[in-house]
């Protein structure tokens, strides 16, 4: 057990990582389940097998059928939700602190006890292909899928969490329970606690809730490898709307590596800084290089860049809305220029100063609420280790100018970029 | 912390008009600012609509200390943030920023509010932001339901029934000194407020806020009383044809309570049994959990000055639009006529009231609590009367309330979605 602060990461003896962290500002506590499954884990045919199964975890088990445990959270006054990624499917509850037990009770039921009653497949494969037809209907989402395809040509993170539509047509019961039952085991997830609590007293009840929960043999690692990208790939989706949009996105470093930081210190100067905002939150970017190139210039209405931390490779993505009277070629001449300008000259040390500062304030913010620090805790563990996220700053504070420029030439190359426009049709 | 209250919160009002409020949490390294003008969409000639909300934006375009550029190099470089909006009654703005940086935000937000200067190119570059939102706007299924029902519910001299940001033509003809006009007759410190909460110095906090704004004086705009919006007799129905959708979107409701009228918690508990507890309340058991016809089925109860929208939202596979919209006036029936049980109203009155504290853990939840207490005139120690209130409750009252507000078979509805196949 590693012990610190008030903070402590074990493991109980079905495998099962517990990290529990007290807060005593205010009465509340926030309990996170994280599992190491997502869109990450699946193939063609059972695309969308892991956000379908977190669906079925809300549909019932024989000690709290369906629609008991969300009314249970919610009568305690607390707040409840699941999320599925391509790295991990995560379940928790806010709750007031003397109330959080529940949400252990419904959290270690539900990771084995799921009924998974055909019925309720049924019905819910109606909800899950309407949460598709209402992600299709964002252009930004469309261009996304088609970019991200493009992007990754072998690995699984090509494919959209939801699935596609075929496979969520064609599932059956079956296949969802045997996703479950492979991956929701105590020794391929973590719980997170974070709150107004004893530590000791909220290990033993941990303890209590999921000890008995017998481990199962480790999942099927995942062995989709993407090979390097050997030339600019570029799509274009031409579909109803009014706007055009463009992404670009480039193979990045693993978060392992330092390098990370460095993409990292480079986005902030280009696109203003986003490190802990992925879950919504975040700062303004218009004193930032692209804003000012492409937003100030009147080409683009917006641009952001996101470099997500992830298990594998992931991709460093640049979205613009191109303005009414401008093309997505005029958005991509124009972006084109700046991250020339990024190789061939450094960013100023004022831009990393600037880099840093921000991320600190990012930090201090997400820290503010229990289910912020527990999500930061949680989501490390899945890709890294909770020292990641401690590390954050440190790690950023240490890149270099030389750093900055070394990382834009390497990642920012026309042979590592995948290029997406959307562009709208008129009725 | 304690539920904040006339022990903690400190209320000071300046010679100028300006109230502040100011609570202290020094276990948060951040300070969180919100406050609101009483100038908005209200304030605006229907030819003009979106004016409030661009000139609201438009302030951080260049004041005279501070080109745009260097408002956000100052923001930006110590991570904090300055912003305002342009609402219907109220023009709201707000500032975070670590506390050490609160002179800085400070002085920022004093400088936009006070002496914006609208540049012509930065009017500009807004309006063609603006135009493209417009444009996205048109082909956004939720959006246009909801602008749909806004212009049914409300009558067409009713500010309410128009957008905030505007329209493509009302847009297109606001000049820089349209907003110039606009921002000069209604910002003002009269009837100003301002929340502030965090690591401060109550003292210090408050001499800072006098220091900024004690010399201001500006301009309120006179307003004539808000028209009626009369209870809706007949079905109002509108549907906005988007080509290449995959999903409709549905707004059903009604012109609601104002927060101060005195059935307007019972609405709350009535809204939360409808729409909200759990998984979305009765609608989302219904239409979503039981049918599985949406993906989302909730109600929204706004309660602002006026009589804000009650409504219910869906998203829903087109083939799907005439039964979603059946389930929904079926609830909304039952909830008018069968007496709600006990152990449902509890329930609801449980998450209500035990929701508190997680509404109230960070800056950001207290200050708005803070605001909203001083913008209704609820009292300092409402938070602290809160759960007696809602306690109070019965499911008779929730019955007549939901009488009185809503109607199955009276109604606005916009619907947006793909052309019928």
């Amino acid at each position: 057990m590693n012990r610190t602060n008030g903070f402590i990461k074990t493991r109980l003896s079905n495998g099962m990582n517990v990290l529990i962290k007290e807060v005593h500002t205010a009465p509340v506590a926030s309990f996170w389940v994280w599992y190491r499954v997502g869109s990450r884990n699946e193939h063609t045919g059972i695309t969308g097998i892991s956000h379908w199964v977190e669906h079925m975890l809300f549909k019932g088990t024989n000690t709290f059928p369906k629609g008991t445990a969300e009314k249970a959270i919610a009568r305690e006054g607390g707040v409840f939700n699941g999320m599925t990624w391509y790295d991990f499917t995560t379940y928790f509850a806010t709750l007031p602190a003397a109330r959080i037990e529940l949400a252990l009770h419904i959290e270690s039921d539900r990771m084995v006890n799921a009924l998974f009653d055909p019925d309720e497949v049924a019905a819910e494969r109606n909800v899950i292909i309407s949460e598709r037809q209402g992600a299709e209907n964002d252009p930004e989402f469309l261009l996304s899928e088609e970019v991200m395809a493009g992007a990754f040509r072998v690995h699984t993170y090509g494919i959209d969490t939801i699935g596609h539509m075929c496979d969520l047509e064609t599932m059956t019961r079956d296949q969802l329970y045997a996703h479950y039952d492979t991956y929701y085991a105590p020794n391929n997830a973590l719980t997170v606690a974070v709150g107004d609590f004893k530590t000791d007293e909220m290990l033993q009840m941990i303890e209590r809730h999921f000890g008995a929960i017998a481990g199962k043999p480790d999942a099927p690692p995942v062995s989709a490898c993407e090979p390097q990208q050997k030339g600019e790939r570029r799509v274009i989706v031409e579909e109803q709307g009014n706007v055009a949009y463009l992404k670009v996105v480039f193979h990045a470093p693993t978060v392992h590596e330092l390098d990370f930081f460095a993409v990292t210190a480079l986005d902030a100067a280009l696109t203003g800084a986003s490190g802990m905002t992925f879950f919504g939150g975040g700062l303004t970017n218009k004193s930032s290089r692209l804003y000012k190139a492409l937003v100030e210039t009147e080409l683009a209405t917006s641009i952001s860049g996101t470099l997500i931390p992830t298990v594998d490779p992931f991709v460093y993505s640049l979205s613009a809305t191109v303005r009414g009277d401008h093309t997505p070629a005029e958005v991509e001449e124009a972006l084109e220029a700046e991250l020339t300008r990024v190789v061939e000259e450094p960013v100023t040390e004022e831009e990393l100063f600037k880099a840093i500062k921000q991320a600190k304030a990012q930090f201090a913010y997400s820290s503010e609420s229990v289910t912020g620090q527990a999500l930061w805790i949680g989501f490390s563990e899945i890709f890294a280790d909770y020292t990641w996220s401690e590390n954050y700053i440190a790690n950023l504070s240490a890149v270099t100018v030389e750093d900055v420029q070394r990382v834009a030439q390497k990642y920012l190359r026309r042979s590592n970029r995948t290029v997406g426009w959307y562009v709208p049709q008129a009725t | 912390m304690s539920i904040p209250g006339p022990e903690d919160i400190t209320r000071h009002e300046l010679a100028n008009g300006l109230v502040v409020l100011v609570r202290e949490n020094h276990n948060s390294p951040s300070v969180v600012i919100r406050g609101y003008l009483p100038v908005g969409a209200y304030d605006e000639q229907p030819e003009q609509a979106g004016l409030a909300a661009l000139t609201a934006s438009a302030l951080m375009r260049g004041t005279a200390n501070r080109a745009f550029e260097q408002i956000y190099e100052e923001l930006e470089s110590v991570g904090a943030s300055v912003g305002a909006s342009g609402g219907t009654h109220f023009t709201g703005f707000g500032a975070k920023s670590l506390v050490e940086d609160l002179p800085l935000v400070l002085d920022i937000l004093a400088d936009v509010l006070r002496h914006p200067v609208f540049p012509n190119d930065g009017v500009e570059k807004l309006r063609g932001q603006i135009l493209t939102d417009l444009e996205e706007r048109a082909h956004d299924t939720r959006r246009m339901a909801n602008l749909a029902f806004y212009e049914l519910a409300y009558p067409q001299e009713h500010p309410y029934s128009r957008s905030l940001t505007g329209y493509t033509e009302t847009i297109g003809g606001l000049s820089r000194e349209d907003l110039v006009d606009f921002y000069s007759r209604g910002y003002g410190a009269q009837e100003m407020v301002i929340v502030v909460v965090g690591a401060v110095e109550t003292a210090a906090a408050l001499a800072q806020i006098a220091a900024a704004f004690g010399d201001w004086a500006g301009h309120i705009y006179e307003r004539p009383p808000l028209p009626e919006a009369p209870r809706i007799t007949e079905v109002r129905e509108r549907i906005v044809v988007i080509p290449g959708k995959t999903q409709s979107d549905i707004v059903l409701g009604y012109p609601g309570p104002p927060r101060t009228a005195p059935d307007f918690l019972d609405a709350l508990v009535c809204n939360s049994i409808l729409g909200v507890f759990g998984l979305m309340g009765r609608l989302g058991d219904n239409v979503r959990d039981s049918q599985g016809l949406a993906y989302y089925s909730y109600s929204r109860l706004d309660g602002g000055p006026g009589p804000s929208p009650w409504r219910v939202v869906a998203g829903v596979n087109p083939t799907n639009v005439e039964p979603a919209i059946v389930s929904i006036r079926d609830e909304i029936r039952r909830i008018q006529e069968e007496i709600v049980s006990e152990n449902e109203l509890n329930d609801n009155k449980a998450f209500i009231t035990g929701s508190l504290p997680l509404r109230l853990e960070t800056n950001e939840g207290v200050a708005r609590s803070i605001l909203n207490i001083e913008r209704y005139n609820l009292g300092l120690d409402y938070l602290q009367r809160y759960a007696e209130l809602i306690k109070k409750i019965t499911a008779e009252q929730v019955r007549t309330v939901a009488n009185r507000w809503l109607d199955p078979d009276a109604y606005a509805l916009g619907i947006a979605g793909p052309p019928a196949s």
